[in-house]
């Protein structure tokens, strides 16, 4: 009689292995440090899908290009009659008289290469280009924009604070986020999907609100707002203000941004700190529009707007805007962490509260353990002593799949649990295809041993078979699904491999022990 | 203990045409119940919209909440109790998804708070906007259509050895999918058009053994689809997941009888198609039933325990592996007969 066999041998080592594997969900923080990871369904969260808007960082692009291409005109003496962004990005220039239009055709092909003319309208004396930046380029852009979203929102969530993380590109300009166990998920939005532009601009004190809101607002300037909450009416109130459109600097300057509280008011605001080129640009500004406002423009709203008393050199600057300390830190925070390259729009959202995911934890367990002691009980009445062997193998099952839920760091969500469920009542579907086999071979005359040998031989294509299609299934849904259902499909699969590797391996060589111990001359099934 | 003999020996093939009418007549149920309603009722993750979930320390006025939620413009909810009356757990669903991003949550909870009197807890919140519906929808049907593609392609190959007529034939099926996916066609049009295309060629191909399997997978799909639609039940990514899972099971059992119809072929030559597949069908009826019979139990568990949300799922499985195991005695191996009696 061997007792050590290949399969006895194989069975205790994976088990050993699934076993060690589960140590650590066990008792935390022991070795091999890899826990099985509960899904957000489970521990409660969030889940955000963001779209960010490419399109707008092509926007900025262009905006830029058209910038510097006005002010290389301007110092090659070049007239022109409007540069000016059209719909679907592109850059419409109307130039008259044929000097000025050599000039234009020579700074465009010297400095702005890039560029390509779509089209070109002559009437008279005056030429209208159409131009527009490559494909190729717009396609970049976007995926930089995306990439640089991904990074940024990276750098907020660290310091915001939430462990474990996880932050990935879905598709061409997606962002999939999710954060385990948190519960003030309005900040958290707000802190992630807050675009954070800083731009400082003046005001146009030259201009009439009034009439700009009724009409369009002169040439180069913008209305935006500013929105305060009365403190005694608790109502919003929006101060419309007419800014200059030119940047005169902007947050890419920023080195530092914090959480100050002013002594005089006990009002926190964000002190910030520019780089040495941002304070040489800064001080420049203070230093040409004393006595003119300076606006400090957020995400398009006016947070405040000074007076220029002195020109302030040092690259120190306040916002200020009535903030309770929480939106300064995040707004610091933000800040810190850089601008979004493009807004971002909120596709998808779930959030779990902790209680919900605590609860269904319970009630998964709970049917888990009831589910399968009732198959356990049925397995050991319709086949008795074989079926101790199945029951045996079912919960040498469902550690397998534990173990290899932690060794591939897999998630386990609550359709994941379902999953195991499910396997629960399908991995003793290949015991069954044995037993009954081997009922039939004794029910034909055979002597047990050979009963058994010829059970297993005939039921083994079978099962593999049955079982690899669902396989199949499994391996689509984990392609195809999302989160959760990805969750199902790893359980799932898990539990296919594990089933036949318990009924292959392990009832065989547990029968075959059996059997061989002594001669039998009936079998217990 | 032994429920079914082994010397069973049911006329079941025989009676094919009752089985065949039975089948036909719960599709046209089903069909007919998604075109009185207008399709399936997809759920937020197919249609985009908001689900929020909330849980009240006491007993809430229905009208209240109603109140509370038009007060901050979600006019057009549903609310509805969601588990036991007495847990006071509440599922409001809207249309709406583009409040997400504008402290929602918080909104909601304060307009709850003010109309109702009571303290409310929110445990889910769930925002699909309709870009990510519809591709979620995509998603889904594709996974179905594929599962069905890459299991034809095994059981030909296993059964009838022919890899590479079938390999080919659903690599072509799934390229023009491909292709013409990307021109915005309707996705359900497209996959039942490719689902039935599919099927002809199998019938042409002589792909039987597959061409059997799939229909009967495709039969349990409509009727579970089928009895969600009237009994107005939602669908959802963990439907999908479900009829995805039905389908594996579905195909587990009858490909043991198919695997045993092979078998029998090899060892009774003499005998006609018919008496082999109907002694095939007999010689497993008892595993097919017990296994049913495990599953069964725990999804039972699962469904009366497992809690509110899984509900659905439980239900779906139940349902399905119901179907699928009567699918695979009395559809998927009585049809490898439509090619004659011989073998």
């Amino acid at each position: 009689m061997k007792i050590l066999t290949w399969r006895g041998t194989l069975t205790t080592a994976v088990l050993g292995v699934a076993l060690i594997y589960l140590i650590p969900t066990v008792f935390p923080d022991s070795w091999p440090h890899k826990k099985i990871n509960l899904g957000l369904d489970l521990q409660g969260g969030m889940n955000l899908v963001l779209e960010v808007q490419t399109e707008e960082a092509v926007e900025t692009t262009v905006e830029r290009t058209i910038h510097e291409l006005k002010n290389e005109l301007r110092e090659g003496n070049i007239k022109h009659n409007g540069i000016s962004l059209d719909s679907n990005n592109s850059i419409t220039a109307v130039v008259t008289g044929k000097d000025n239009i050599d000039g234009f055709n020579r700074i465009l092909s010297k400095s702005f290469n890039t560029l390509i003319i779509v089209s070109t309208q002559k009437q008279g004396e005056t030429t209208s280009m159409l131009l527009k930046l490559p494909d190729q380029e717009r396609d970049s852009i976007k995926k930089m924009a995306t990439q640089q979203a991904l990074e940024t929102i990276r750098n907020r969530i660290d310091e915001f604070g939430v462990s474990e993380p996880d932050i990935r590109i879905q598709g061409e300009n997606r962002i999939q986020v999710q954060l385990p166990g948190v519960t003030d998920t309005q900040r958290a939005k707000d802190l992630i999907g807050r675009t954070a532009r800083l731009n400082f601009q003046l005001v146009d004190e030259t201009g009439d609100v009034a009439s700009a809101l009724k009409g369009t607002p002169p040439p180069g300037d913008v209305i935006l707002y500013q929105t305060k909450i009365d403190p005694r009416t608790g109502q919003t109130v929006k101060t419309p203000f007419l800014i200059k459109k030119r940047v005169l600097l902007d947050g890419s300057s920023l080195t530092d941004a914090r959480v100050m509280i002013d002594s005089q008011y006990n009002e926190p605001y964000v002190g910030i700190e520019f780089d040495r080129k941002g304070a040489r640009i800064f001080e420049r500004i203070t230093g040409e529009n004393i006595k003119k406002r300076l606006a400090i423009v957020l995400d398009k709203t006016v947070y405040s707007a000074p007076v220029i008393q002195d020109r302030i050199a040092g690259g120190k600057a306040r916002i200020t805007g009535n903030f309770t300390t929480e939106e300064a830190r995040d707004l610091a925070i933000a800040l810190r962490a850089g601008a979004l390259p493009a807004p971002v729009k909120i596709l998808e959202e779930r959030t779990v509260g902790p209680t919900l995911g605590a609860d269904s934890i319970r009630m998964g367990i709970l049917s888990m353990i009831v589910g399968g002691i009732l198959v356990i009980l049925f397995m050991a009445v319709y086949y008795k002593g074989a079926g101790l062997i199945a029951d045996l193998a079912l919960i040498v099952n469902i550690l397998l799949i534990g173990g290899g839920l932690a060794a591939f760091q897999a998630t386990l969500t609550l359709p994941g649990i379902a999953g195991i469920i499910l396997t629960i009542g399908m991995a003793v579907d290949a015991n069954v295809i044995i037993f009954e086999r081997i009922r039939e071979e004794l029910f034909s005359g055979k002597t047990p041993a050979a009963s058994v040998r010829a059970g297993f031989e005939r039921a083994t294509l079978t099962v593999l078979d049955a079982n690899v299609t669902t396989l199949i299934v499994a391996v689509v849904l984990f392609q195809f699904g999302t989160g959760p259902i990805k969750g199902f499909a790893v359980t799932l699969g898990l539990g296919i491999i594990a089933s036949l590797f318990t009924a292959l391996v392990l009832s065989k060589s547990m029968f075959d022990f059996f059997i061989s111990r002594k001669k039998v001359s009936t079998l217990s099934i | 203990m032994q429920f079914i003999s082994n010397d069973i020996n049911l006329n079941i093939t025989g009676r094919r045409g009752i089985a065949f009418a039975f089948s036909l007549t719960l599709i046209v149920i089903s069909i007919l119940s998604l075109i009185i309603h207008k399709g399936p009722n997809y759920g937020i993750d197919f249609s985009g919209g908001t689900l929020v979930q909330v849980k009240f320390s006491d007993r809430p006025e229905i009208s209240d909440i109603r109140d509370g939620l038009n007060q901050i413009g979600l006019t057009n909810s549903s609310i509805q109790n969601f588990g036991p009356i007495e847990h006071n757990d509440f599922l409001i669903r809207t249309s709406i998804s583009e409040m997400a991003g504008e402290g929602f949550s918080n909104a909601i909870s304060e307009a709850l708070k003010e109309a109702t009197g009571i303290e409310p807890d929110i445990r889910r919140i769930e925002m699909v906007g309709p870009q990510v519906g519809k591709d979620l929808r995509k998603k889904a049907l594709l996974a179905v259509f594929y599962s069905l593609l890459f299991i034809a392609i095994y059981i030909s190959g296993r059964f009838e050895m022919k890899w590479i007529l079938s390999g080919v034939t659903a690599g072509a099926l799934m390229t023009a999918v491909y292709f013409l996916s990307i021109f915005n066609m309707s996705m359900v049009i497209l996959i039942a058009v490719a689902i039935a295309v599919t099927l002809v060629l199998f019938w042409y191909l002589k792909l039987k053994y597959a061409l059997g399997a799939v229909v009967s997978l495709i039969h349990d799909v409509i009727i579970t689809v089928g009895v969600f639609s009237i009994l107005n039940l939602e669908f959802s990514l963990t439907i999908i997941a479900a009829l995805l899972t039905i389908i594996g099971y579905s195909l587990n059992d009858t490909i043991i009888v198919f695997d045993r119809i092979r078998e029998n072929i090899k060892q009774m030559h003499k005998s006609d198609l018919e008496t082999i597949i109907n002694r095939s069908i007999n010689e497993t009826l008892s595993r097919t039933l017990l296994t049913s019979l495990t599953t069964l139990i725990v999804l039972f568990s699962l469904y009366f325990l497992g809690g509110e949300i899984i509900h659905d799922f439980a239900f779906s499985m139940i349902f399905g592996v119901i179907i699928g195991t009567y699918s695979s005695i009395f559809v998927a191996s009585p049809i490898l007969l439509a090619w004659g009696k011989r073998s």
